[in-house]
């Protein structure tokens, strides 16, 4: 009874049809579609990337027809040679997906009859700040389910925290106190998860979902009552305070985007190295992994596997309500109803996508807020797409990266499973 | 053993250590009074590496930030010490079975526990990993560790045990001297206090009706659970497979019914092949199934008890037709049936899991009974079931017997093996060390269980017992080890 026993009559051939060869294929018709359909709806007009946030200064050109099937063939070549060699999955899927988004913004931008400029500054800082909020909320997912416990209430985390955050700004006076009470109120959602699924065993996913239709019903009754009749005394939170830093400001394209910040866009990078290095480095990341990954080992060492769960998915309710003033303290001001409109469940997408990892969560995010920008700038420019076409973009996105593209991923071995000794 | 490492609590009764009694609340306070364990089903997280998870729980850290250099050093130190040579970034998945099991020990001694437990540490070895492991325990006794080794076979605790306990069902029922004959030990494992007795004539086996021939089935961590059985039942007869739980017959028997795929061999019903049929298909052959684990696979417990008596039949005539099913129809059967087999329940439909075990295994047999059976085959038929129930299920299944229907049995208590069976196979690491008469001396029995064939040239294990299979795979066998 070993391990090498069965390797005559079990060894099972690799089949052909890789992950890599069938998102080769994919990519393939990815571009000839691009190629041979955007190419011909282009027009010749130039289609011009400016570096900066607006659309004067330094930039470079593109004819519109011929980028269109240029970089059409950069993603019909991306695609083949994943089909042909299996390899280097990751690097190729990016080159095939950049040339077919290149190539369709060639078209678009070429027979806009707006503009034919494409500010990448503006972009950059477009795709960051729509991020953010995707950041906390999959920080929270992460160190949720990194101990074991399935997080689905991210998005009403986020939405307590936008309440809580605008209400207490107000009733306060102070920015910073609303931010507190932002973190306390997710932190609160996060106690009612914890107890049900850690003490009472219900359905973590059950939980986390009625969780969502309970923070929403309630801030939305608290604002029809409490808010809307008197805005100026209870929703009315204070203004981030801008924070540029001279000099790396100037720097093309990402400057605008990383270094004219806020409390939200810095405390999201930091909170990413914070929360990397915590889980990877200390005595608490250890023992919260071997919690999620096998509570019954790390019982039997000692560690308090249901009290290191609680602390967790407390904290995971800090980051998530955190963020979660995103929504009524910078991209708006003022808390509305159901303002958070999903982008919990993205960021429960972007944690999976970035493979439970605060890191590849982070970068998830990032890939999600560039198709949240991307939109904004074709519904900017009068693109011939609908807008209401344009906007599913993020959530097809979303089902590719969840499904296809993320392939093989392992969750925590516990996740979603209660822990009951013996 | 978990009561002494604090996993479970201990109804009554005290633990002393060094004399002195102690409370031992949960794991920590264990490894506090010394005691480490590893356990049958390693207690290690398969994507750390082998140091992370032997420092777990005591992590070398300064304010919080783990100092990886000193554990990997105290890793090295410790396997060096009792010369356990350990990778310690490998990562444990990675690692083969025999080389986690030294990383359990490791973890323990890191720990320095006075006192360790190994609980069956053999049963996922290899012999050759099984003798490096006996010589392990050897040098930690020369260090003055103090171990409890829990095993099943003889050979070993005879190699290195200074005194040996026999435990059977929670109780102490000897102990004996390391130079106790094997016979010995096996008599006191095996046990003869209950003598079963069936009533039932002397077969009249037919054709036959279940032929297993080279049959080969991975269990779910692809290891060869059945190893070549070849196995043929009869019309009329009943066939009780013996042996030690986890010695493959769970496999046999879920392969046979499509549960679990044949990775070589075959299985013939009445002459046809069904070795890749469905389970279904099976069933609809004639086949009854009594599964080991009733709450597990046997019935659904929220259903009622009619339901569950038609739990694989809901689809046929009288029961369903194409569209609804005939509840009076499954009334009427439930009626019969629960007078037919006694089963004590207030009505037909109060909740299977409401009913005692042995009423629920009524409700079972009842069921697979209730079609014209070509092949009976009952896993474990009385486990957890009283002595009343016990007497009529055994009786049922001999009647099924005399009606012409061949019969498997399988039990992990010899007492049912040898009351039931016309023939007896007895099956060790997956294969059929023998085939014997009813009538085999217990302690003949129980050598074989212990995966020795007395009958064989020497006493010594390691003898062949059965003709020699080709040995692909080094150390999938269990013939050829060298007892040091």
């Amino acid at each position: 009874m070993t391990t090498s026993t069965m390797d005559v009559e079990l060894a099972v051939p690799e089949a052909y049809w890789t992950r890599a060869r069938k998102t080769g294929a994919v990519m393939i018709v990815l571009g000839l579609l691009a190629t041979i359909l955007f190419g011909a709806l282009a027009s010749s007009e130039n289609a011009r990337f400016a570096l900066g946030e607006n659309v004067s200064g330094a930039g470079f050109d593109i004819p519109g027809t011929a980028g269109a099937i240029l970089f059409g063939l950069v993603a019909l070549a991306a695609g083949a040679a994943l089909l042909v060699t299996g390899k280097h999955f990751g690097v190729l899927t990016g080159v095939a997906l950049m040339g077919f988004i290149i190539s369709a913004l060639c078209w678009q931008m070429s027979v806009s009859p707006v503009s034919h400029i494409m500010p990448l500054g503006f972009i950059a800082a477009a795709t960051f700040t729509a991020a953010i909020p995707l950041i906390f909320g999959s920080l929270g997912g992460v160190l949720c389910e990194r101990s074991g416990v399935v997080n689905v209430a991210i998005e009403g985390q986020l939405l307590t925290g936008a309440f809580f955050g605008a209400l207490f700004g107000t009733l306060t006076g102070s920015f910073w106190l609303g931010l507190l009470a932002a973190a306390i109120g997710g932190a609160l959602l996060s106690a009612i998860l914890a107890v049900f699924a850690i003490k009472y065993l219900v359905d973590q996913v059950v939980v986390g979902i009625v969780l969502n239709v309970f923070a929403g019903g309630l801030t939305a009754f608290f604002y029809e009552q409490v808010m809307r009749p008197d805005t100026d005394a209870y929703n009315f939170p204070g203004k981030v305070p801008s924070w540029p830093i001279p000099g790396l400001v100037d720097i093309p394209i990402i400057g605008p985007a990383l270094f004219n910040g806020n409390i939200f866009s810095y405390g999201s990078l930091i909170a990413v190295a914070v929360i990397t290095i915590a889980l990877f480095r200390t005595r608490w990341g250890l023992r919260t992994r071997a919690v999620g990954e096998h509570p019954a080992a790390a019982d039997t060492v000692g560690i308090r596997v249901l009290g290191l769960r609680y602390a967790n998915v407390l904290i995971a309710g800090l980051v998530a309500g955190f963020g979660g003033a995103y929504f009524s303290m910078l991209s708006t001001t003022g808390f509305s109803k159901y303002m958070v409109s999903g982008a919990g469940f993205i960021a429960l997408a972007a944690m999976i996508f970035g493979r439970w990892h605060p890191v590849g969560a982070f970068f998830a995010s990032l890939f999600f807020g560039f198709f949240g920008a991307l939109t904004g700038f074709l519904t900017s420019i009068s693109s011939p797409i609908p807008s209401q076409f344009l906007s599913m973009l993020p959530y097809v996105a979303t089902i590719f990266a969840v499904a296809g593209l993320v392939g093989r991923v392992r969750a925590p071995a516990a996740d979603g499973k209660p822990y009951v000794k013996g | 053993m978990n009561v002494l490492y604090g996993l479970l609590q201990p109804d009554s009764g005290e633990i002393l250590v060094d004399g002195a009694p102690v409370r031992i609340k949960g794991p920590g306070d264990a490894i506090k009074v010394g005691i480490g364990m590893v356990h049958q089903h390693f207690m290690l997280v398969p994507v750390f590496s082998v140091a992370e998870n032997i420092m777990l729980g005591a992590e070398p850290a300064h304010g919080g930030f783990i100092d990886h250099g000193k554990a990997v050093k105290l890793v090295r130190e410790v396997s060096q010490r009792y010369g356990l040579p350990l990778n310690p970034d490998a990562i444990i998945e990675d690692l083969p079975i025999g080389i986690q099991q030294r990383v359990e020990i490791v973890k323990a001694l890191t720990r320095d526990v006075d006192l360790l437990i190994l609980d069956e540490p053999t049963a996922v070895l290899t012999p050759q990993e099984t003798d490096e492991l006996l010589e392990v325990m050897r040098g930690l006794k020369a260090a003055g560790k103090s171990i409890v080794f829990i095993t099943h076979k003889l050979r070993e605790v005879k190699a290195v045990a200074d005194r040996i306990t026999v435990i059977r069902r929670g109780r102490t029922v000897g102990t004996a001297e390391p130079t106790a004959p094997e016979s010995e030990l096996a008599e006191l494992m095996v046990g003869r206090s209950v003598v079963l007795e069936v009533p039932k004539e002397a077969a009249v086996p037919g054709e036959p009706v279940l032929e297993i021939a080279g049959l080969v089935v991975a269990d779910d961590r692809e290891h060869r659970a059945v190893d070549g059985v070849d196995l043929v039942v009869r019309a009329g007869e009943v066939l009780g497979i013996a042996g030690v739980q986890g010695n493959g017959q769970t496999e046999l028997v879920e392969s046979i019914m499509g549960l679990r795929p044949a990775r070589a061999g075959s299985v013939h019903l009445s002459g046809k092949p069904i070795t890749t049929w469905h389970t279904r298909e099976v069933l609809r052959a004639g086949v009854g199934y009594v599964p080991e684990d009733r709450s597990v696979d046997g019935l659904v417990k929220e259903f009622s008890v009619a339901e569950n008596l038609v739990l694989d039949l809901y689809d046929l005539p009288p029961f369903g037709g194409r569209f609804a099913l005939d509840l009076d129809a499954i009334e009427a059967q439930a009626e019969q049936k629960i007078a037919e087999f006694d089963v004590r329940t207030q009505s037909p439909h109060q909740p299977v899991g409401a009913l005692s075990g042995g009423n629920q295994q009524k409700v079972i047999v009842a069921r697979e009974m209730s079609t014209p059976l070509k092949l009976l085959i009952a896993s474990q038929p009385t486990r957890g079931v009283d002595v009343g129930s016990i007497e009529f299920i055994h009786s049922r299944i001999v009647a099924e017997r005399d009606r012409g229907a061949a019969v498997l049995v399988v039990s992990s208590e010899l007492d049912e093996v040898v009351a039931l069976a016309d023939r007896v196979a007895v099956m060790y690491r997956g294969r059929v060390l023998a085939v014997v008469s009813p009538d085999t001396p217990r302690e003949t029995l129980g050598l074989l269980m212990a995966g020795i064939d007395p009958s064989s040239s020497s006493h010594t294990p390691g003898t062949p017992a059965s003709g020699e299979q080709d040995t692909q795979g080094e150390g999938m066998s269990e013939h050829g080890e060298a007892a040091s």
